[in-house]
């Protein structure tokens, strides 16, 4: 049984990898959402500010657009309790920035030259992930 | 150009993470629990992006530079540091815990609510503190 949501993940997961492509053999960079973000923030991008800049303009502009034109109903279903959102967003900036790259820029960008920095990253960060999860709903209930 | 480039590579990129339902958080944490109704859904959704990505690096190995100038980054070097491994576990268990990561934190910002504000902010400040722990990191070794 293929449920439709794996179609839908296959065809976003190669929209994403498009994204990445572009932006490595346009630009030479890579699509990490963490390094570009991250750059902006503690200002190690430097002089090249304007192209994390736009990337980010257009990540949050396109899904608002797609949404506006399609009428579609979009919701990340987040958890409202404060304490777990901003521990939770805490721990992703300083894990990531830590680790020099997140899902994108070790997972998709890293996976697929297959760099054992990449590998070796997305093996720990889904371990870490699968073991918070086990833990917080099903041992202590809070997620 | 450049900017184009990022600008359209970025639109592309939010549009994928939202077709993805990547920036569900139900979807992400239904594939980390592996003890309960397991959602394989993100197998597709990274298996998808790898595809083109390893053709593009292909390509670009292939090729002196990138479109519009500039160079293809250098090739990975340092091997799985401990702050790669410290880090990655610290940033899976943010990960787990909101099922949000710094590409669809902002890629849902325009319907993510207070939730997704607050999320993106206290990961800011994280990303913030990172320089700090970097620091402390080199010190201790």
């Amino acid at each position: 049984m293929i449920e439709t949501s794996y179609v839908y993940g296959l065809l976003g997961g190669l929209m994403i990898g498009c994204a990445a492509a572009m932006l490595l053999l346009g630009n030479g960079r890579i699509m990490g959402a963490s390094g570009i973000i991250g750059g902006l923030v503690d200002g190690s991008a430097r002089g090249d500010w304007q192209g994390p800049a736009l990337f980010i303009a257009g990540l949050i502009a396109a899904p608002w657009l797609a949404i506006l034109v399609t009428g579609l109903a979009a919701d990340t279903n987040a958890t409202s309790n404060p304490v777990v959102l901003v521990a939770a967003g805490l721990l992703v900036g300083l894990g990531a920035r830590l680790a020099n790259g997140c899902t994108s820029g070790h997972g998709v960008c890293g996976i697929s030259r297959l760099s054992m920095r990449g590998i070796g990253a997305t093996v720990l960060y889904l371990l870490a992930g699968g073991v918070t999860v086990a833990l917080f709903r099903h041992v202590l209930g809070v997620i | 150009m450049r900017g184009l480039i990022s600008l359209l590579s970025g639109g592309l990129f939010g549009l994928g993470l939202l077709v993805s339902g990547m920036t569900d958080t139900t979807r992400v944490q239904g594939w980390l629990d592996i003890f309960g109704a397991w959602d394989p859904t993100l197998a597709f959704v990274l298996g998808g992006a790898i595809l083109p990505m390893a053709v593009a690096w292909r390509v670009a190995a292939r090729r002196a530079a990138p479109l519009v100038g500039g160079a293809f980054p250098p090739p990975p070097s340092g091997g799985i540091t401990p702050r790669l491994a410290i880090g990655s576990l610290i940033f899976g268990a943010g990960w787990g815990l909101a099922g949000l990561c710094p590409g669809p934190a902002f890629a849902s910002l325009s319907f993510g609510g207070w939730e997704g504000l607050a999320f993106a902010a206290a990961m800011l400040a994280g990303m913030l503190l990172a320089v700090p722990a970097k620091r402390i990191g080199r010190v201790a070794a």
